[in-house]
This record gives structure tokens, C-alpha cells and sequence, in this order.
């Protein structure tokens, strides 16, 4: 924890330091993205974002387009750089990609001359982890996703919702601890995206690992989250984070009474002040 | 249409239009040539180029032309190929190199190798190497410009889905661009294939002692047009051959390519 110490500023090294090695498992402080534009104009698309991450906890990002929450997602992953400010990963300042991290994407990136099976071995192989022990998690979590019959099919055979499994079970296949998912079910139909969401549940609350579900959709948000984070674009920044106590397991049924309205609300009052609703 | 739930009936609609086409235009072309009374040194009629082929496909002396032709196109192809390959390796994964070699190899291709033909023969004289080194120098680039191209297209969120899982770079050009860039690859054989037909008999045109295309020469010379355009059937049949080996091999080891586009139509 030496490294941490030594990363925070001055100012906040003696409470924070301590929380990082505790009980936070990521630590967001004054993070700042610019982009430089083709045109000389710089685009703040993050300004001063602060967030702390427990462990086991489900944090939504909900936003309109442009708000950053996706290059918010992208930093924390490790690909893309910050402009300014902090970030602890799992103890540790962030240089790059974890090994602790699992990535779902907006679109199911699977690798086309792979099979469904090959593709979520990606960061097995990648991450040269004992091959033999990693497949049988791999089929077990093709199986949860019900898949197992499309095992040994490519991509090109499955519709856009079974991509889209597969590419969750990729993220899930070297067992991190902090999943990261960028709108993974925007591109499905209402019915598949219900059932994966239950589905996310299910696992979140299984294996009890620690989930940034980045979305557009304020439901699926509250449905699914224990801190709603609303972001706002032009510069992106955090306007709101709304602890969700609902009680879990939470039932599909539950998003038509009135407690369910009421969160769904208090966020989309926050696009409507800006102007920018889209959902 | 039914049709497109059967490929197998697909294809031998395809083939039996092909082959009505081609049976009308060989006997227009007979009856013209009859007809019009056009010289069979201008233009020679299809049976006389069919009795031509038989009897070139009977005499040995054919065989050892077109033995000799093949291997300068199949060499040259090789050598070709190869070296386009690999300088296509280096150029992609060295933007130096890049700066330092790229504007000499376009100048190069920007020479009609027609003209550096006769340097070439002078250089490797009169045997089947000029031929082979010919070929080569035509099968380089496309194999060339397709490597580089075909290396720089993995699409940007594969590499991103592998870099946030932890992947090297060696690993991102094993596990993602090596095998984005088989089918720019594929189609750079393709091309190269075919151009090394063309490269071989440009050779020999040059100066050769043997081959189909010191053959094509021989019987010019002799106004024997129907033995000429023998040989260039059995030119377009070696062609077309290559070019279909080379498409075979293609839809194996590139399958994915080709499913998709199924996909796309079929659904």
C-alpha cells in the first residue's frame, strides 16, 4: 500500500490513503479528460469527477450521448489516458489494464475466426492462466447464459443478443473482480435486454463481484444499481448520485410501483433541467 | 424464390447459362468466319482452333513449352510473393522503415515492367531465371500493398477489447491483425497470380528459348493463327486454374469472410 501513499496528494494522503487500503476498492479523485479537436478546440468531456467504488457494490452511470460516460469507462479500463487528476484501482494507482478487470463493450467485439468457446478463452490466453481449469469455467458460464449448444459455432451463426452473451461471458471468464460494462444491452430488443438484466442480477448477486454498468436507459439504472451516478454533458460531469434502497432480489414487477417511479424521476428531472432527455 | 434455399440448383442454373452463352458464341463465331469468307490467317475459325489444340495436346513438344511456362510463373509467383510479404511485415510493423523504403518500391512499381524486361534478360540471360526474376518483380507489389493494408485494418475495438484484457502487443498482432489481414492477403495473391501468367509470357517474349510464349512467337511467325490461339486457350485455362486454387484456398482458411457475406444475402 506503499504506492498509494505515495500517489495521493499531500493534502488528502492521511483519510484517504487509509480508505483506499480498506475499504474502497476504487478511488476517483478530480479526474479531468480533454480532448483535442481536429479543429484546435479543445472538448472537455470529463471535469472534476470524484467517486468512490466499494467492493461488491453496483454502480449505474446513466447520461445522454456525449456526456463522457464512456470515456469515463474507457480510463478506468486502462485504455484510454486522463488529463488530470487520481485514480485507484484496487489498491493500486492506475497505469494500464488489470488483470482484475473484466470489460463488456457497446457492441459484442467477438473475433469472427473464433469459436463462441474461443472467444471467451480470449483473456485466458491473453493472460496465460492455466488453460484446462479456465474452459471448464468458460462452458460452465456459456451454459448460464444458454448457450452451451453454440459452443463450437462462430459468430456469424449467432444472432446479435447471443454475441452479446458471449461477450459478457469473456468478461466474466478470468473471474475479476470489477466488471465494467459500456450500454451492453443497447442494441437488444426490450424482451432480451429484460432477461439480461435479471440475468445480471443473478450473477452480481452470486458471485458478488463489483459492477460499473455504464447505460442510457434510467430503468434498467435504477432496476439494477445500488448508486445511480447522473452524468451531464458539455463539459461531463456528475450532477447527482442517488443511493437505490430497494430491496433485492429485485422483480422485474417492481418498476411499475411508485417507490420504482420515484427514483426513475428524481434522475430524469436532471436531463430535463439540461435539456438533454433521452430516454 | 425457391432457388436461394437450394445453392446446388443455384449453381446449375448459373453454369447452364454460362454454357448456352458459350455455345451460342462459338457457332456465330464459326458462321461468321465461314460466311464473311474471313482469311484463316486473320481470323481463324473455332474448329480449326480446335483441331489445332488437340494435335499441340498430342505432340510432346507442347508439353515441355507449357512445363517450362509453369514453373517460371509458379517460381516467380513464389519469389514474388514472398519477398512482397515479408517487406510488407516490415513496412507495416516499422513506421521508419516505412519512410525510408516506401517511396523507392512505388517508384519501382511506377515502371512498366515491360520495359525493364530486356534489362532483365541481359542480367539473367536468356534461361528460364530473367522469367522467373520478371514474374517476380510483378507478383511483388500486390502482395506488398495488400500486406501493409491488411495489417492496419483490425478494427479499432478489437484492439481495445484486447488491450483492456491485458494484451502485449506481439499478442495483439498474433491473436488480431495477423488474421485481419489474411483476406487483404488473399486477394493480393489473387492478383499476383494472375499477373505472374502475364509476367512469364512477357519474358519470353523478351528472349527465351522455350516456353508458351516463345511458342506464341514461333507460330506467329509461321501465320499458324489457329495454333496460336490454341495456345492462348491453354494460357486462360492455367490462369483461371490458378486463380480458382488460389480462391479455394482462400475460402478455408479465410471461412469467415465468406459466411458473413452468406449471412448478409441470405437473411
Amino acid at each position: 500500500m506503499n504506492a498509494v501513499t505515495q500517489f495521493v496528494p499531500a493534502s488528502l494522503r492521511q483519510p484517504r490513503a487509509d480508505a483506499a487500503a480498506t475499504d474502497c476498492l476504487v478511488r476517483i479523485i478530480g479526474l479531468e479528460k480533454i480532448y483535442q479537436a481536429k479543429d484546435g478546440n479543445d472538448i472537455h468531456a470529463l471535469q472534476n469527477i470524484n467517486l468512490d467504488i466499494q467492493p461488491a457494490e453496483f454502480i449505474s452511470i446513466v447520461g445522454p450521448s456525449g456526456c463522457g460516460k464512456t470515456t469515463l469507462l474507457k480510463i478506468l479500463a486502462g485504455i484510454l489516458k486522463r488529463s488530470a487528476g487520481d485514480v485507484i484501482m484496487l489498491g493500486r494507482p492506475l497505469t494500464g489494464p488489470s488483470r482484475e478487470l473484466g470489460v463488456v463493450f457497446q457492441a459484442p467485439v467477438l473475433l469472427p475466426w473464433r469459436t463462441v468457446l474461443q472467444n471467451v478463452m480470449v483473456p485466458v490466453e491473453v493472460q496465460k492462466r492455466h488453460r484446462g481449469e479456465f474452459e471448464a469455467r468458460a462452458r460452465q458460464l456459456i451454459a448460464m447464459v444458454g448457450l452451451s449448444s453454440f459452443e463450437n459455432k462462430y459468430p456469424f451463426e449467432l444472432s446479435g443478443g447471443m454475441q452479446q452473451r458471449v461477450g459478457i461471458c469473456r468478461a466474466l471468464v478470468h473471474d475479476p473482480s470489477f466488471l465494467l460494462m459500456d450500454e451492453p444491452f443497447g442494441a437488444l430488443d426490450a424482451m432480451t435486454r429484460e432477461s439480461m438484466n435479471e440475468e445480471l442480477q443473478r450473477i452480481w448477486s452470486e458471485s458478488r463481484k463489483t459492477i460499473l454498468l455504464v447505460t442510457h436507459s434510467i430503468p434498467e439504472a435504477v432496476y439494477l444499481a445500488d448508486r445511480v451516478v447522473v452524468m451531464t454533458p458539455r463539459p461531463g460531469r456528475i450532477v447527482d448520485i442517488i443511493s437505490v434502497d430497494l430491496p433485492r432480489p429485485r422483480l422485474l414487477g417492481m418498476q411499475t410501483t411508485a417507490e420504482f417511479g420515484r427514483f426513475v424521476a428524481r434522475i430524469r428531472r436532471h436531463f430535463t433541467s439540461a435539456g438533454t432527455l433521452d430516454t | 424464390m425457391s432457388a436461394d434455399s437450394k445453392p446446388l440448383n443455384r449453381l446449375a442454373g448459373n453454369l447452364l447459362v454460362s454454357l448456352t452463352t458459350f455455345v451460342i458464341f462459338i457457332i456465330g463465331w464459326e458462321a461468321a468466319v465461314r460466311g464473311l469468307g474471313i482469311s484463316k490467317i486473320v481470323l481463324p475459325p473455332p474448329s480449326a482452333v480446335a483441331v489445332a489444340l488437340w494435335e499441340s495436346l498430342r505432340e510432346g513438344e507442347l508439353h515441355w513449352h507449357l512445363a517450362v511456362t509453369l514453373y517460371e510463373v509458379l517460381a516467380g509467383f513464389l519469389v514474388g510473393s514472398i519477398g512482397g510479404l515479408v517487406l510488407g511485415f516490415v513496412i507495416a510493423l516499422s513506421p521508419p522503415i516505412e519512410r525510408i523504403f516506401y517511396p523507392y518500391v512505388v517508384a519501382f512499381q511506377t515502371i512498366p515492367k515491360v520495359a525493364i524486361a530486356p534489362i532483365i534478360v541481359i542480367w539473367f540471360g536468356y534461361g528460364v531465371a530473367s522469367k522467373v526474376v520478371i514474374t517476380a518483380t510483378i507478383a511483388f507489389f500486390p502482395l506488398l500493398a495488400n500486406t501493409i493494408i491488411g495489417l492496419r485494418a483490425a478494427p479499432q475495438d478489437q484492439v481495445e477489447m484486447m488491450v483492456s484484457c491485458t494484451a502485449s502487443r506481439w499478442q495483439v498482432f498474433r491473436m488480431v491483425r495477423l488474421l485481419q489481414a489474411l483476406p487483404y492477403i488473399f486477394v493480393g495473391l489473387d492478383v499476383a497470380i494472375v499477373l505472374s501468367v502475364i509476367g512469364a509470357i512477357v519474358g519470353e517474349f523478351v528472349g527465351a528459348k522455350a516456353g508458351l510464349g516463345y511458342l506464341i512467337l514461333q507460330k506467329n511467325f509461321n501465320f499458324d493463327m489457329a495454333g496460336t490461339f490454341a495456345i492462348l486457350i491453354i494460357l486462360s485455362v492455367i490462369g483461371v486454374g490458378l486463380h480458382g486454387l488460389i480462391g479455394i484456398a482462400q475460402r478455408r482458411i479465410v471461412f469467415w469472410m465468406d459466411m458473413a457475406g452468406e449471412r448478409v444475402v441470405g437473411a
